[in-house]
């Protein structure tokens, strides 16, 4: 009986969550197209999200291109194949490796600050003071940071491809002898605009994504510092888990038809 | 609204949390310019009833009106509106933490737009003067100032609208003596100079004997006596009595564990 009573209370709990969050998300979508529009947080949020996330994606993704350079080299040497390099960290970076690791590294640093400031909010009143001060929390809190994280992913992860291609391209031509000139040009031929373009669209879902999940969970805060942590660490966690089911979810869209 | 109708009237309000009954049939008024203190024991729906008064909580099942419209089931615009003429000072000030002190205090102008950048900031000035406080406080960041001086600030931000109605929450919680006395200073100051009408909520006896025109005791979610504050000491209930001299031994049993 009590295996069951487990099970039921998972499955309402399950629903609960998946209503409330539906609900939350569909609110947070309405404001973003409603007046008043915060234009000053937006850009702000734009700054925050974008500007300074760029040192964590760009060391990531330099990082990224430099071992896929390697690995490729290695596995495929085995077969003779290892003219393929650039095509391999061209398309590995633009369509899949780019915006899931720009993503993963910002749904760290920016799903968790978002998570924290906004908990923070809501445990000290602040978010029911800006009711009676007649501002909508939605409005002045969630839409501005949902805009800014739609904007300014693509623009983030259209950096990170250019940088994890930079790195791909030093690994191979000063350490692995490539042609730079060679690399470059099989880079560029086999690069389709759809590998890009694919990408983008899953940066922008990402970007929706990273900052969804940190002000829902940073709004729904209870109890504390402690509810606070909690808020964090879900936010962080259901974001990072969220982009690996939808970039599934796209590629199959994108790429099997 | 009539003559004979009160700033804020509440009906039979209900409000539960899970199986513990918060409010259990509430009846208030508060009439025009009167400033009303609800004492009652930590945990016993002080906070709860200015959140549901102010839309923050929903309520079960009752009636709450300002000025003889309903609060109950309207939409979010009208409800903005209402909250238009009410202040609210919080009981940790909640003030937001990204803005500076004059941004703090002008926030509900520059939200409605009813003011520019430049006006919100001498609005703000003069608000944090009428609080005791200097133009050097005003681009100071809530981190950077003491208890004292963010309830202050707070206090400037609850009146920054001239608002008709007031809610002050356990407004000298956490400040020494000498604090709790000038901020209830100045929550009479400004009461009277905004001509507001104030529903405070605290269980420091001395802040109530000296804020309140009328004391209303908050117990098991209703309200068990209310009377003018010059009659607290005579009024006949064994609750009141426990409570205002503080007793361990009456009719109230704290509860020991949650």
């Amino acid at each position: 009986m009590g295996f069951v009573q487990t099970i039921g209370r998972l499955a309402l709990t399950f629903l609960r969550t998946t209503g409330r969050l539906g609900l939350f998300t569909a609110s947070a979508f309405a404001h973003c197209v409603r007046p008043p529009f915060y234009w000053r947080i937006i850009l702000k949020q734009m700054i925050d999200i974008g500007y300074f996330s760029l040192p964590v994606v760009g060391l990531t993704a330099i990082f990224a291109g430099m071992v896929l350079a390697l690995q490729s080299y290695t596995g495929f040497a085995r077969f003779s194949a290892e003219g393929a390099i650039a095509n391999v960290v061209v398309v590995s970076l633009t369509r899949e490796l780019g915006p899931v690791l720009a993503g993963l590294m910002v749904a760290g640093r920016i799903g968790a600050s978002l998570a924290a400031e906004i908990g923070t909010m809501r445990v000290t009143e602040q978010i029911d003071a800006l009711t009676t001060l007649s501002t909508n929390p939605m409005s002045y809190l969630v839409a501005p940071r949902l805009i800014a994280g739609l904007l300014m992913f693509p623009p983030l992860v259209l950096v990170a491809d250019i940088i994890g291609v930079f790195g791909g391209y030093l690994v191979a031509v000063y350490k692995l002898g490539f042609n730079a000139s060679n690399y470059l040009q099989s880079t560029w031929d086999f690069l389709e605009a759809s590998d890009v373009y694919s990408g983008l669209v899953k940066a922008a879902v990402f970007g929706v994504i990273v900052t969804l999940m940190g002000c829902y969970h940073g709004y729904h805060s209870r109890g504390g510092a402690q509810g606070v942590g909690a808020a964090t660490t879900n936010a962080v966690v259901s974001a990072c888990i969220l982009i690996l089911a939808f970039d599934y979810v796209l590629t199959e869209m994108f790429f099997t038809r | 609204m009539t003559a004979s109708t009160p700033k804020i009237r509440i009906r039979d309000l209900h409000r539960s949390f899970g199986p513990k009954r918060v409010l259990a049939g509430l009846d208030l008024d508060l009439e025009v310019g009167e400033s009303l203190v609800v004492i009652g024991g930590s945990g016993s729906g002080k906070s709860v009833l200015t959140k549901c008064i102010l839309g923050l909580l929903p309520i079960d099942g009752g009636r709450i009106e300002i000025d003889g419209e309903s609060m109950v089931n309207i939409r979010v615009e009208e409800r903005e509106r209402i909250n238009r003429k009410i202040g609210m000072l919080f009981q940790g000030a909640a003030l937001f933490d990204s803005l500076p002190v004059w941004e703090n205090v002008s926030f509900g102008l520059l939200a409605q737009k009813k003011v520019n950048r430049k006006e919100a900031r001498e609005v703000a000035v003069g608000k944090l003067a009428q609080v005791g406080l200097g133009t050097d406080v005003a681009d100071l960041y809530p981190a950077e100032l003491s208890g004292g001086m963010q309830k202050r600030v707070a206090l400037a931000r609850a009146i920054a609208g001239d608002p008709e109605i007031i809610f002050f929450d356990e407004p000298t919680t956490g400040l020494d003596p000498i604090m709790a006395d000038v901020i209830n200073d100045l929550i009479i100051k400004i009461t009277r100079e905004v001509g507001a009408t104030a529903l405070s909520i605290t269980h420091d006896m001395a802040s109530a004997r000296k804020i309140a025109d009328r004391i209303a005791m908050l117990y098991e979610g209703r309200i068990i006596w209310t009377g003018p504050t010059a009659e607290i000491d005579r009024s006949g209930n064994d609750h009141v009595d426990q409570f205002i001299h503080g007793r361990a031994e009456g009719p109230i049993k704290m509860a020991m564990r949650a």
